[in-house]
């Protein structure tokens, strides 16, 4: 009887290589059983787990780039490293944690699943977050998030953290504008003007806080950091003001 | 407060009413009532968007429906509806806001442009006995082909990028679930299946039960990204991402919650009942550059088997958009002119914003010839195409193919009451009401959308064997069969024709 060599384990060095060969060798060593994918020396290739459906890991060394777990359905992905623009752009489900920065629109239009991110984010992250039955996204920031946060966001749980590199306030304007969907929860305090004027300050609920602690607890495990350190604060949490927020902008 | 808005129509019923209710039954917009101990039909003529339903369905022909003969003092500059939708406005406080495309009196080029025909001195061809193609592709096409010899045979072996083979160069353009019923995308998906050509999705997701006909169907991503994942996005032959809309350039959509039913539900993957936005930008797109990754992002989870088409709204700048487009790595680039239609647009955006496909097209294809990248990308003309003519007036401006969608909508009974937006649509057409999805029959649908792009595919054979063509291909950007009459020189070059007479 031949005996079966496992491959489940494989490294790539993405050093000098074009997206597209990076990721098709991605694919096909997806296509051959490759469960356990290293990718070392990642320098800004863009689509790193775009489109894959299956349930496996990735290690990525270096700075993921942009579209990170696009369209993605089941991957694990760990970067050791910051990621560029758009992680897990419209992601079904799966988990993506980022051990460093990331840059604008974090969680576009995610259905599912859970980012991580450890430190900080730009512009807009999870707009238009979404959810559908059973499925619901949840985004994570340690750090300070920018302008824009949870704009349009539809469904799911976005947390900010404001905690690594350093404890700051929360630094986003704008927050929550268009906002018909899903819940925001803020470590710290926020100002009335920060917020779009489709949301608004309500209280913490006992469900809110063991979701929260669940989430703290395996983001805090995550990236080694304090648990206590995080979870030692006041939250804010925004809700939309209507599922329905534009119902009076017309004439009929 | 009361209403200054007078009827727009009036309802009338002749002696050869039977009082058999159908009109009653088939009104979706309340304006009729039946009165039983008076026997009697009344019709509340403020609610009558004339769409004819009532009309169509009455047995005995016994309905017809007028313009209220209410009379203003003549006034060119304040119009009737001028003068109404300052009031609406007035009442509400609130956007005006209508369905189907703009219906105002711009200008229509198409009209001004009168095709060529053999003569004497070369012969023109009957496609009723003669070969004559419409064959199309879509698709990149290589700048060259290298050609070497193997066991003494001539192979080409230049490798194709993907290509969707048409066999008409006429598509039915998107429109989305939830702004059209389920047994719409019923018939415009059978309907392309039979004429072998695609129908696009629009917005909204693919229903399940449409994934079979996916080898004719281009799916939609827009900035909602509804219902898109990695099934959805392999499903078809060609991924669209939509950036604009003739109807509305600039700005987004609000799908409302009502219409949100249990498969809108399902197709979009968003809770029944809430809104569905889409916001007027994708915001990971805010550059050529941007819009770039969108495209590869999309051909890296198709794997480069589908095709990425980029639509956008015809605009002033269109001819350089096009050109990022085409640069972006898109395959097919399609231009959505103002006269585009809408399921739901504010009337101000429809009728002041965009320009016409004909200008837009010409400059388009204009540019990309002369930048060398034409072969590139595919154009997709769409945006007031009314009949075989369009379509080959279209093509022979400089595009490969064109989409269909009032057309379409008009082949299965609609009657542009422009009432859309409402829900009400009393002939099943854009509404997902249940009761009135009923009425259109996806069967009869199909073979009325098949009957139109048949009738229409001949027509065009009939125009192009007249001109001494064998093949659609001849007729692509062939602005010599084309004269312009009543432009000025200015348009005339645009356009890249010739005034009539020379």
């Amino acid at each position: 009887m031949a005996i079966k060599v496992s491959n489940s384990n494989k490294t790539i060095n993405s050093k000098g290589l074009h997206f597209s060969e990076l990721n098709q060798k991605i694919r096909s060593a997806v296509k051959s059983g490759a469960d356990k994918l290293k990718l070392v020396n990642v320098n800004g290739q863009r689509y790193i787990g775009t489109g894959i459906r299956k349930e496996m890991h990735f290690d990525v060394y270096g700075t993921a780039g942009a579209d990170l777990g696009a369209f993605m359905d089941g991957p694990n992905i760990t970067v050791h490293g910051n990621a560029q623009d758009a992680v897990g752009n419209t992601m079904n489900s799966g988990l993506i944690t980022v051990d460093g920065h990331a840059g604008d629109v974090v969680g576009i239009a995610m259905r599912g699943g859970c980012v991580y991110i450890k430190g900080e984010v730009g512009y807009r992250a999870g707009i238009h977050m979404k959810e559908y039955e059973d499925q619901k996204p949840v985004l994570v920031i340690g750090g300070a998030a920018h302008d824009f946060l949870g704009e349009y966001m539809a469904g799911g749980v976005l947390i900010v953290l404001n905690y690594h590199p350093k404890p700051s306030p929360c630094l986003a304007n704008y927050i929550g504008t268009g906002m018909h969907g899903g819940a925001i929860y803020l470590r710290g305090k926020v100002e009335q003007y920060q917020l779009g004027k489709e949301v608004s300050v309500v209280k913490i609920t006992e469900n809110d806080k063991k979701m929260l602690n669940k989430h703290l607890k395996a983001f805090a495990k995550t990236f080694k950091l304090d648990y206590n350190g995080i979870a030692n604060a006041s939250f804010t949490k925004l809700m939309p003001l209507s599922h329905r927020p534009y119902g009076q902008l017309y004439a009929y | 407060m009361i209403s200054y808005i007078p009827e727009q129509f009036k309802v009338n019923f002749s002696d050869k009413c039977i009082k058999c209710l159908a009109c009653v039954k088939q009104c979706s917009f309340g304006a009729l009532s039946y009165d039983e101990e008076d026997n009697t039909i009344y019709s509340t003529d403020k609610n009558c968007v004339a769409c004819h339903r009532c009309v169509t369905l009455c047995p005995t022909k016994a309905i017809s429906i007028t313009k209220n003969p209410l009379a203003y003092r003549h006034n060119n500059y304040w119009k009737p509806e001028t003068v109404e939708n300052i009031y609406k406005q007035a009442e509400t406080g609130g956007i005006l806001l209508t369905g189907s495309g703009n219906d105002q009196e711009w200008p229509s080029y198409f009209d001004r442009l009168l095709f060529d025909a053999s003569q004497v001195t070369n012969p023109s061809i009957d496609p009723i006995r003669e070969p004559m193609e419409l064959r199309t592709y879509l698709g990149e096409k290589p700048s060259e082909l290298k050609v070497t010899r193997k066991d003494g045979k001539l192979v080409i072996s230049t490798k194709y990028k993907p290509q969707v083979k048409l066999e008409t160069p006429i598509m039915f353009g998107a429109m989305s679930l939830g702004a059209v019923s389920l047994n719409l995308h019923r018939g415009l998906a059978r309907a392309s299946k039979e004429a072998g050509t695609l129908w696009n999705t629009g917005e909204g997701g693919l229903h399940e039960e449409l994934y079979e006909f996916g080898d004719n169907t281009t799916v939609q991503v827009a900035s909602g990204r509804y219902g898109v994942n990695h099934r959805y996005l392999n499903a078809g032959r060609v991924v669209e991402i939509k950036i604009g809309q003739g109807a509305k350039p600039g700005i987004g959509g609000h799908l409302p919650g009502e219409k949100i039913n249990e498969d809108i539900s399902r197709t979009r993957m968003i809770p029944k009942g809430t809104d569905a936005l889409s916001p007027a930008p994708h915001h990971d797109i805010y550059s050529i550059e941007d819009l770039a990754q969108l495209v590869y992002a999309l051909k890296e989870a198709t794997h480069y088997k589908k095709l990425v088409s980029v639509k956008i709204a015809a605009v002033h700048n269109v001819a350089a958009i096009a050109s990022g487009i085409a640069r972006a790595g898109a395959d097919i680039v399609t231009i959505d002119g103002f006269r585009g239609g809408t399921g739901a647009t504010p009337t101000i955006i429809r009728n002041h914003i965009g320009i016409p496909i004909e200008l837009a097209i010409a400059a388009v294809d204009d540019r990309l010839r002369r930048e060398g990248i034409r072969n590139t990308v595919s154009l997709v003309a769409s945006g007031g195409i009314r009949n075989s003519a369009d379509v080959a007036k279209a093509i022979a401006l400089g595009a490969d193919a064109v989409y269909i969608g009032t057309a379409a909508l008009l082949s299965v009974g609609c009657t542009l009451c422009q009432k859309c937006y409402t829900g009400k649509c009393a002939w099943g057409i854009t509404t997902t009401n249940p009761e009135l999805v009923k009425r259109l029959n996806p069967e009869i649908a199909y073979r009325r959308l098949y009957n139109l792009l048949r009738g229409w595919s001949i027509e065009i054979k009939e125009m192009i064997g007249a001109m001494g063509l064998n093949a659609i291909e001849s007729l692509r950007g062939n602005r010599l069969k084309l004269r312009g009459v009543g432009l000025s020189d200015t348009e005339l070059e645009i356009l890249g024709v010739k005034p009539a007479g020379r």
